[in-house]
C-alpha cells in the first residue's frame, strides 16, 4: 500500500460514484439544476392556463400530449403540475440542490478540513437524491399522472385512489421518492453535523466559523430532527394507502361506497407533515442567508456587522421552527388556545428575522460595495427576504389567516419569502464559488443581465398576487371564472403569467454562463474575491484532501475586512495575529 | 406563431451570450478581469438599484389604487372587527417595507465602490442591536395582543339561541341541513348515505333504505358471481364427478347427508335424497350455463367482486350495529332526522341573528370558505368542525352598496379536492327574519321529499319494537 500516496482514478470513481465533497457538491448542484429546469417548466405551463383560461397554446400539447389536448390545459393535469411544481422546488431544489450543493462544498473547505467526516456516506446521500429525482420525474408519466393533491398531499384526498386520477400509482412513487429523499437529506445531515463538530482545523473554534458554517450545521441539525416525523407520516400514509389502515382516514363515503374505516384523523397527517414542514422553511432558508452573509461581508468589504447576533438569530429561528408548525392548520378547527399559542411562538420569529435583516443592511452602510453578480443577489435577497417576510405577520394572525388562509396571499408570501430568497441565495452561492467549484469565472456582465430581469419577473410575478388574494381567491384553482366577486382582480393574472415567462427566459442567460464558464470561462485565480475564508487559500485545481501541504491554521475570525491595523483591505483567517491587535 | 416566437428568443438569448463572449475576449485583450468591477458598471447597477425601487414602488401605489380596496364591506359582526385589524397590521407592515426597502436600496447605491474609500470597520454595536431587537418585539406585543382579542371574539363559543345550520360537503359540491320544528338535528352516519339520504341522517326509514340498497347491491353481486362461467363449469364437474362415483360405490352405508353439494362426502356412497339433490342442482347449473346471464371474467375481476362483496356484507353489518348503538339517546333521536330540512345551491340566514355552522364532509378535506363573511373552516371527513358569524347585511342591501343587481353571497371551497376543485360552490341568502321563515317554512322536510321507496308495513311497525326495546334497555 505504502506509495500510493497519489492513486489514479477511474472516470467512474472519480465522476460518478466520487467520495470527494466538491465533486458531490457539483453532483447536487447539476442535478438540482435541472430539477429546476423542470419545475420552471412546469411553472409556465400552469401559468398559460391561469393567465389566458381556456386558450389553445399549441406548445402545452408538445410537452403535455393527452394532458393538454387540443393545447388547452386538463384539470387534472393542472393539479399535477401545481403539486410537481412545489414538490421540486422545495425538496430537490431548495433542499438537496441548495443544502447537498453548498454544504458539501463549503464545509469541509471552510472549516480547513480534508473532506467529509464520511466520504462514503456522502456518495450514498447524493445516490439516493439522484434516486429520488429520477422516481419523482418518472411519476410524471405514469397512468393517471402524478401526484396531484397539492405539495402538502393530505389525506384523505391523497390516499384515496378514487378520490382523483392523481392519487393512484402517481401517488405511491411521490410517497416512494420522499422516502428515498429523506434518507438522502439525513445521510447528508449526520455527515455534515459530525464535520463541523470534530474536523474543524487549528484554531477554527465555533466563534470563529464563517456564518454560511453555522447556517449548515443548524440546517443539518433542522432536518435529523424534523425529516425523521414526515417519514412517519408518508409511511403511514402508504400504508393508509395499501395495506387497509386507517391511520387517516374515518367515516368516509365515497365512489357509491362506505369504506371500513373509522377512527383515523385526517388532522393527524397535518400535525406529522407540519413538523416536518415548518422547520423545511428554515431548512431552504437558512443556508440562503449564510451565503448572503458570507457574500455580502465580503463584496461590503466590511466585517458582517453583528457576528454574535446572526449566530443568535440562526439558532432562535432553528428553535422557534419547531414549535411554530400549528399557523398552517388556523382553520382545520384547532382548539383555538392552542391555536392562541402557536400565533405567539410564530410572531416571535419575527424578532430574529428583523435582527438580520437590520444587520445586512448595517453591513452595507460605509461599506465599499463591489457589484458582483453574487452581490447583487445578496442585495435582491435582503429585500425579498423583508418583503415576504412581513406578510408572514398577516398570516401567523390566526384572526387575520381565516380569510386569507389558502389563497393567493399566502402564495404571494412564500414564493417572495421562501421562493426567491432562497433561489437567490443559491444563485449568490453559484456566482460567489463557481471559481472554487470549476476553476473559471462566470461572465458577470450576463451575470447583471440575469440579476435584473429575475428580480424585476420574481416580484412581477409574486407581488400583485398579494392583491389577488386579499380579493379573496383560492389557490389551486383551475379556473376563476365561476365567481363574479373574483373578476376585478383577474385582468392581473394575464399579467402574472407574462413576468413568469419573462422570468423563465432570463434563467436562459445563466445556463448559457453556467455551462459555457465551466469549458470555456475566464482561468479563475485562487483568491478572486479577495476573501478570508479558507475555501480561498486552496489549489486552483481540485485536489484530494483539499490542501497541497498540511492543513492550514486558523488565527482569527473570518470577517476581518477593512480592519485598519492592515493596509490591504482584507485579512485572512490564516495571518496570524500582530502585535497590539486585538484579535476577534 | 409561437414557434416563431420561441426561435426569436433563442435566437436573441444566443446574441446575447455572443455579445458577452466578445465583451470577455476584448477585456482580455485589454487584460481586464471578471472579478473587477469597472467603475461604468458600479454607476449602472448603483442607478439600477434606485430605479428598480422607484418602479416598484410606483407599480406598488398603482396597485393600491387600483385593487386596494379589495373586497366589499364585511358582511358579518366579527368581519367588521376582522377588516379594522387587517388595516392595522397593513399599516405596520408597509411602513416596515417602505423604510427598510428604501435604506436597503439607497444604501446599495450611496455605498457603491470606490477605490479611493476603505469601508469603515464596524463590527457590531450593542445599542444599535439592541434598539433593533427591543422596538420589533414591542411592536409584535402590540400585533400579538390586538390579533388574540380578536381571535377569541371569532372563536368563543355560540349563544345559546344561536340559529345552527349544518354544512355538509362532498366532492364537488355543498348541501346545507337545518333543524326542523323540533330545533334537534337527527344523528347522521355515513353507513346510512344513499342516493335519496346524501347526508346519512339516522331514521328508521334511513336505516331500512340504506338496508335495502345495500341488500340490493349484495344480492346483485352474488347473482353475478354465480353466474360466472368458469365457477359454474367447475361446480357442474364437481357435480357430475360425485354423481359418477357413486354408480361405482352402489349404494352402501345409506349415510343420512345434510344437504348441500358436498364437496367434502366421503366416498360412501349418498343417500338417494342427496342425490336427487345434486341432480337438480346438475340441471340448475346447466340451466344457467344456457341462459344469457353468463358472464365470464377473468381471476383478478373475479377476485375484485368477492372482495367488494366482502366489502358490502361488512357494510351490512355496520348498518345493522347503527340500531342499538345510536338508540341510546332515546326515541327523539331516532326521530329528530325526519323534520330536517335540506338545501342545495343555495341556502338563507336570517339577517342580524348569530348562526352557528356545523362542518361535515363526506370524502376529502374541503374548506368552506365565505370571503364576504370574512369565514373559514375546514371540513373534516369524521371530525366536525365549528365556526360562528352573525350576518349583518342582507343580500338585497349589499347589492345596492355594490351597485351590482346580480351580486350574491358565495361559499366556495378552499382546500382542493380534485378535478372540480375550482367550481364547487353555494350561493348565500341572506335576508330579513320574516323573509327567512317564510322561506324556511316552504321547505320541504326531509322525510316528505322523499320518494316512498320503503315498505309501509315495515315503516308502521317498526317504531313499536323499537320503543319496546328501549324500555329493556
Amino acid at each position: 500500500m505504502a506509495g500510493h500516496a497519489h492513486h489514479e482514478e477511474s472516470f467512474i470513481s472519480k465522476y460518478i460514484f466520487s467520495h470527494d465533497h466538491k465533486m458531490i457538491s457539483k453532483q447536487f448542484l447539476v442535478t438540482a439544476i435541472v430539477m429546476g429546469i423542470i419545475a420552471v417548466m412546469l411553472s409556465i405551463f400552469f401559468r398559460l392556463q391561469l393567465g389566458w383560461p381556456g386558450e389553445s397554446f399549441a406548445i402545452l400539447e408538445t410537452f403535455l400530449g393527452k394532458w393538454a389536448p387540443g393545447g388547452v390545459l386538463d384539470r387534472n393535469a393542472y393539479l399535477a403540475l401545481v403539486t410537481i411544481h412545489g414538490t421540486i422546488m422545495v425538496f430537490f431544489v431548495l433542499t438537496g440542490g441548495l443544502s447537498g450543493t453548498f454544504s458539501n462544498l463549503l464545509i469541509p473547505l471552510q472549516i480547513g478540513a480534508r473532506d467529509m467526516a464520511s466520504g462514503f456516506m456522502n456518495m450514498l446521500s447524493y445516490w439516493f437524491f439522484a434516486a429520488s429525482s429520477v422516481i419523482m420525474i418518472f411519476s410524471l408519466f405514469v397512468e393517471g399522472g402524478a401526484a396531484s393533491g397539492g405539495w402538502t398531499v393530505y389525506p384523505p384526498l391523497s390516499a384515496l385512489p378514487q378520490a382523483m386520477p392523481g392519487s393512484g400509482m402517481g401517488m405511491t412513487l411521490w410517497l416512494i421518492s420522499m422516502v428515498l429523499f429523506i434518507v438522502s437529506s439525513l445521510l447528508g445531515g449526520l455527515n455534515y453535523i459530525v464535520t463541523v463538530i470534530n474536523l474543524r482545523t487549528k484554531g477554527m473554534s465555533m466563534t470563529r466559523l464563517p456564518l454560511t458554517i453555522w447556517a449548515f450545521l443548524v440546517t443539518a441539525i433542522l432536518g435529523v430532527l424534523s425529516f425523521p416525523v414526515l417519514v412517519s407520516a408518508v409511511v403511514l400514509l402508504l400504508m393508509d394507502r395499501s395495506m387497509g389502515t386507517a391511520f387517516y382516514l374515518s367515516d368516509i363515503f365515497i365512489g357509491g361506497e362506505a369504506l371500513d374505516v373509522t377512527g383515523g384523523s385526517p388532522i393527524l397527517y397535518q400535525h406529522l407533515f407540519w413538523f416536518l414542514g415548518h422547520p423545511e422553511v428554515y431548512i431552504v432558508l437558512l443556508p440562503a442567508l449564510g451565503i448572503s452573509s458570507e457574500v455580502i461581508a465580503t463584496n461590503s468589504r466590511k466585517p458582517i456587522f453583528g457576528y454574535k447576533a446572526m449566530i443568535g438569530s440562526i439558532l432562535g429561528i432553528g428553535f422557534l421552527s419547531f414549535i411554530v408548525w400549528g399557523h398552517h392548520m388556523f382553520v382545520t378547527g384547532m382548539n383555538p388556545f392552542l391555536g392562541s399559542v402557536f400565533v405567539f411562538t410564530t410572531l416571535l420569529i419575527a424578532i430574529p428575522s428583523a435582527v438580520k435583516a437590520f444587520n445586512y443592511i448595517t453591513t452595507l452602510w460605509k461599506g465599499n460595495l463591489r457589484f458582483t453578480p453574487a452581490m447583487l443577489f445578496s442585495i435582491g435577497l435582503v429585500s425579498t427576504f423583508v418583503t415576504g417576510g412581513l406578510t408572514g405577520i398577516i398570516l401567523a394572525d390566526s384572526a387575520l389567516d381565516v380569510n386569507v388562509h389558502d389563497t393567493y396571499f399566502v402564495v404571494a408570501h412564500f414564493h417572495i419569502v421562501m421562493g426567491m430568497s432562497a433561489i437567490f441565495g443559491m444563485l449568490a452561492g453559484i456566482y460567489h464559488w463557481f471559481p472554487k467549484m470549476f476553476g473559471r469565472m462566470m461572465n458577470t456582465k450576463l451575470g447583471y443581465v440575469h440579476f435584473w430581469t429575475t428580480l424585476v419577473a420574481g416580484y412581477g410575478v409574486f407581488f400583485p398576487m398579494h392583491f389577488v388574494g386579499l380579493a379573496g381567491a383560492p389557490r389551486r384553482y383551475y379556473d376563476y371564472s365561476a365567481f363574479e366577486y373574483l373578476d376585478f382582480v383577474m385582468d392581473l393574472q394575464p399579467i402574472i403569467s407574462t413576468f413568469a415567462i419573462i422570468g423563465a427566459l432570463g434563467q436562459l442567460p445563466f445556463l448559457w454562463n453556467f455551462f459555457y464558464s465551466i469549458f470555456r470561462g475566464q482561468v479563475a485565480t485562487e483568491n478572486p474575491w479577495k476573501s478570508n475564508t479558507l475555501e480561498w487559500t486552496t489549489p486552483v485545481e481540485h485536489v484530494h484532501g483539499n490542501w497541497r501541504g498540511a492543513l492550514p491554521e486558523v488565527h482569527r475570525w473570518a470577517y476581518d475586512y477593512s480592519n485598519p491595523d492592515f493596509d490591504e483591505d482584507f485579512v485572512p483567517q490564516t495571518v496570524p495575529v500582530k502585535a497590539g491587535e486585538s484579535a476577534h | 406563431m409561437k414557434l416563431i416566437t420561441l426561435l426569436v428568443v433563442i435566437a436573441g438569448v444566443i446574441a446575447l451570450a455572443q455579445l458577452a463572449k466578445v465583451g470577455q475576449l476584448t477585456s482580455l485583450i485589454r487584460n481586464k478581469k471578471e472579478e473587477d468591477i469597472s467603475d461604468a458598471d458600479t454607476r449602472l447597477n448603483g442607478g439600477l438599484f434606485i430605479a428598480f425601487m422607484v418602479a416598484f414602488y410606483a407599480s406598488f401605489i398603482f396597485l393600491i389604487i387600483r385593487y386596494g380596496d379589495y373586497n366589499p364591506p364585511a358582511a358579518s359582526a366579527h368581519g367588521e372587527s376582522y377588516d379594522t385589524l387587517m388595516n392595522f397590521n397593513m399599516y405596520i407592515i408597509m411602513a416596515v417595507f417602505f423604510l427598510v426597502n428604501s435604506v436597503l436600496f439607497i444604501f446599495a447605491n450611496k455605498y457603491r465602490f470606490d477605490k479611493e474609500r476603505k469601508a469603515r470597520f464596524f463590527a457590531h454595536d450593542n445599542r444599535l442591536e439592541l434598539i433593533w431587537t427591543v422596538i420589533p418585539s414591542i411592536v409584535l406585543a402590540v400585533i400579538i395582543i390586538y390579533g388574540l382579542r380578536t381571535w377569541n371574539e371569532m372563536t368563543g363559543d355560540a349563544s345559546d339561541d344561536a340559529l345552527r345550520v349544518e354544512v355538509y360537503s362532498k366532492q364537488f359540491d355543498w348541501t346545507a341541513r337545518y333543524p326542523g320544528a323540533d330545533g334537534e338535528f337527527g344523528l347522521a352516519n355515513y353507513n346510512l348515505i344513499t342516493p335519496t339520504n346524501p347526508l346519512g341522517i339516522v331514521t328508521q326509514d334511513g336505516v331500512t333504505e340504506a338496508l335495502a340498497e345495500i341488500e340490493g347491491q349484495i344480492a346483485s353481486l352474488e347473482s353475478e358471481l354465480a353466474h360466472e362461467r368458469g365457477r359454474l363449469l367447475a361446480e357442474k364437474a364437481s357435480i357430475e364427478e360425485q354423481l359418477h362415483s357413486d354408480d361405482h360405490h352402489g349404494h352402501g352405508h345409506g349415510h343420512d347427508h345434510a344437504e348441500g353439494h358436498g364437496d367434502d362426502h366421503d366416498h360412501h356412497g349418498i343417500s338417494p335424497e342427496f342425490k336427487a339433490n345434486l341432480e337438480a342442482r346438475l340441471h340448475e347449473v346447466e340451466h344457467m350455463l344456457a341462459s344469457d346471464h353468463v358472464v365470464v371474467v377473468s381471476n383478478a375481476a373475479a377476485e375484485a367482486k368477492e372482495d367488494k362483496l366482502h366489502r358490502l356484507k361488512r357494510h351490512r353489518q355496520r348498518i345493522e350495529e347503527v340500531k342499538p348503538f345510536d338508540y341510546d339517546g332515546g326515541i327523539a333521536a331516532w326521530e329528530a332526522g325526519a323534520d330536517d330540512k335540506i338545501m342545495k345551491g343555495e341556502f338563507h340566514l336570517p339577517v342580524g341573528r348569530e348562526v352557528e355552522f356545523v362542518f361535515r364532509s363526506r370524502d376529502v378535506i374541503h374548506s368552506a370558505y365565505m370571503p364576504h363573511f370574512r369565514a373559514q373552516m375546514n371540513t373534516v371527513p369524521g371530525v366536525p368542525t365549528r365556526f360562528k358569524m352573525t350576518p349583518t347585511i342582507t343580500t338585497d342591501s349589499m347589492r345596492t352598496i355594490l351597485d351590482d343587481p346580480d351580486f350574491n353571497y358565495v361559499l366556495l371551497c378552499n382546500k382542493v379536492c380534485g378535478a372540480a376543485h375550482f367550481n364547487m360552490q353555494m350561493a348565500v341568502v341572506v335576508e330579513t327574519e320574516e323573509e327567512y321563515n317564510a322561506w324556511l317554512e316552504s321547505q320541504e322536510e326531509f322525510i316528505a321529499e322523499k320518494p316512498n321507496t320503503v315498505d309501509p308495513n315495515a315503516r308502521a311497525e317498526a317504531p313499536v319494537t323499537e320503543t319496546e326495546e328501549s324500555a329493556t334497555l
